[in-house]
């Protein structure tokens, strides 16, 4: 990578959002930096997917401006904001598959509405990303409504990487998943940062997905972020919601603890370069 | 990448007179996409040398995108390759062989045979379930009868205000402007015989026996047929319908019966309100166009106008509204979780209430043909 340090690919200024009088955030500055793995973590009701909808383009600030690759998502023109949906991929908490489409086609439409890839490239693409999800063949011409709530996040997972983002979004990616697709998806989206400089913003209440895969933790509470810092930091804090949260956990939140787990969980990991 | 580079390839021929082919640059779907016909041309060119070396250790990123651009130019093997670690990945799941395109459905030489088949054990189906619907609906007005304490009051008076106050105005308008077409258009045909005085018959018959039920039940289907269908469909995607059978709450009791019960209070309701506006439109274009007096009107309507027919549009109504409900609730609790379904089921929903409203006035009007006329 770059030896300065690596810019933001998200920008959060000034944030507060006021929702029918009532303030879910106030004064929220964050700066997603590139190629880290960022989690949001907050008590219910804490605003957090508010904030995640406000990255997205998909809900407005009451003041302040969030930034992605340089736009501001809030006023922008459309032409520059569909540009820029199309550089992140988002997984949805319940998936948010269309139900009238089949699994294959479902993955397939973000790469068909670019109306540049024969078909025949859009199969075999299509193909690979289910692969990447371990959905079987048999499966993909099934709709939504036959499927497994822990197949449904697979192949949500599948759509938000067909055009191979930058910026990924997980919301609650491995809430519903077995502990062992849970170390699975860790170890997929290990692999696709280190392939393609992967950003990922998520949102979870799984520790074990915290320690294995975050590089920092921000802390949505009292409608602020009360904390945004390696796991290891975070997790020493005194505030009331974080002790629950951790509670149990602070041993293994220490970073040679943390360490030992990640590569625990990464065995077939060739050593990056970086 | 914002910074990424240019996807580009460069050919070196090194002292051994073997090639060495260098890729650079950030070999993604994004970088790609605008020059993916030149950059494919060149990749082919390259690849017809089987003895080069491709070295891809100084691209920036590549992704799946990129890794199956060049394995498609390669010709799905794998080349003399040079790799940095974390790319092996990419090229680890690519496979020998183009994947299969998904098989063709052949056409049936009999397919419109299946199809009458399928839509006749499909009516079968319905018609079943409708039976079964009634014969709940019966069994739940029977047990609340005997504990009227049960009886769903709330979800039955929130009907009643959702189908029919909410309706009184669009009822009103359709109501008053057929009323007055219907007397302009019949005034027009007795003036040339000189029968004026007819059109309060005309105008009382058949408003207060035919049009009024129709065009209430019409509107009905149109506007509370269709919100019963998508919301029992809704709570089907929801989960909503399971979580009240796992209570052991039966879905006839709290959703179905509230809704039948509230149409059949709402609907003859409507019906009379129809007839009221109408002949009020009739009347007031009876005025204009003969010079027929409102007080003269006013007086000969009931004597023109046998009271059985008033009774006969009421009854209508009350089987009406329970008819649209009943298929609508029926429509909705068929639907899939799945926004296909509910698009279908919500048009059923309404086309077969209408149609069905239609052929059993049709069968009404003949065997009532004797009554009040």
């Amino acid at each position: 990578m770059d030896a300065d340090a690596p810019a933001c690919v998200i920008e959060i200024e000034g944030l507060c959002t006021v929702l029918g009088g009532n303030t879910i955030h106030r004064d929220i500055d964050l700066c997603v930096r590139t190629g880290e793995v960022l989690a949001l973590i907050g008590e219910s009701g804490s605003g957090k997917t508010t904030l995640l909808r406000e990255m997205l383009g998909l809900g407005m600030p009451t003041r302040g401006t969030v930034r992605v690759f340089g736009t501001t998502l809030q006023g922008c023109p459309q032409e520059q904001l569909k540009r820029t949906r199309r550089r992140w991929g988002v997984l949805f908490q319940e998936g948010a598959l269309f139900s009238a489409l089949s699994v294959y086609d479902n993955v397939a439409l973000p790469l068909r509405e670019l109306r540049a890839l024969p078909e025949d490239v859009v199969r075999e693409l299509v193909m690979m990303k289910l692969a990447l999800v371990e959905i079987d063949v048999a499966s993909a011409t099934k709709l939504p409504a036959q499927l497994s709530g822990g197949m449904v996040k697979r192949v949500a997972l599948a759509r938000a990487l067909a055009l191979d983002p930058e910026l990924l979004f997980l919301d609650e990616p491995t809430a519903g998943l077995d502990p062992e697709r849970s170390a699975g998806f860790v170890q997929l989206v290990q692999r696709l940062r280190q392939e393609l400089h992967l950003t990922v913003v998520m949102v979870t209440h799984d520790v074990n997905t915290l320690i294995a895969l975050t590089d920092r933790v921000a802390v949505l509470a009292d409608h602020t972020l009360i904390a945004v810092g390696p796991i290891w930091e975070v997790a020493k804090l005194p505030h009331p919601f974080i002790r629950s949260f951790f509670l149990g956990h602070q041993a293994r939140c220490e970073q040679s603890e943390v360490d030992v787990y990640r590569r625990m969980l990464a065995p077939a990991l060739p050593a990056g370069e970086n | 990448m914002t910074g990424a580079r240019e996807p580009r390839i460069a050919r070196q021929v090194g002292p051994d007179g073997r090639a060495r082919i260098e890729l650079t640059g950030a070999w993604v779907l994004r970088s790609l996409l605008p020059q993916a016909a030149a950059l494919r041309r060149q990749l082919l060119q390259h690849a017809r040398d089987s003895r080069a070396l491709w070295d891809l250790r100084p691209v920036e990123i590549l992704d799946d995108a990129g890794a199956l651009l060049l394995w498609r130019c390669w010709g799905r093997r794998r080349p003399q390759l040079l790799l940095r670690p974390e790319q092996e990945p990419a090229f680890a799941n690519l496979s020998p062989t183009a994947p299969l395109a998904p098989p063709e459905e052949k056409a049936d030489p009999l397919a419109v045979l299946a199809l009458l088949g399928r839509r006749w054990l499909a009516l079968r189906e319905h018609l079943l379930d409708i039976v079964l619907i009634s014969g709940h609906l019966v069994i739940d007005v029977l047990q609340l009868a005997r504990r009227p304490s049960r009886m769903p009051w709330r979800e039955i008076s929130a009907n009643i205000y959702r189908t029919g106050t909410q309706a009184l105005p669009i009822v009103a308008l359709v109501g008053f402007l057929v009323g007055v077409v219907l007397s302009y258009l019949s005034a027009k045909q007795l003036q040339a015989y000189g029968a004026n005085i007819f059109i309060i018959n005309i105008l009382g018959v058949g408003i207060v026996r035919e049009l009024g039920p129709m065009l209430a039940a019409i509107l009905v289907a149109g506007r509370s047929g269709s919100s019963m269908t998508a919301q029992l469909g809704v709570m089907r995607v929801t989960e909503e319908l399971d979580a009240l059978a796992v209570m052991g709450i039966s879905q006839t009791q709290r959703l179905v019966l509230p809704k039948v019960l509230a149409l059949a209070i709402t609907m003859p309701l409507l019906v009379l309100w129809c007839d009221t506006i109408a002949l009020l439109g009739g009347m007031l274009a009876a005025n204009w166009e003969l010079g027929i007096s409102y007080r003269e009107f006013l007086h000969s309507l009931p004597a023109t106008l046998p009271q059985s027919n008033l009774w006969l549009g009421i009854g209508k109504g009350v089987l009406f509204g329970i008819l649209i409900a009943v298929i609508a609730c029926h429509y909705g609790l068929r639907i899939k979780p799945n926004t296909e379904s509910l698009a279908t089921g919500t048009t059923e929903s309404v086309v077969s209430s209408i149609t069905i409203v239609i052929l059993v006035d049709a069968a009404i009007a003949v065997m009532f043909s004797p009554v009040g006329l």
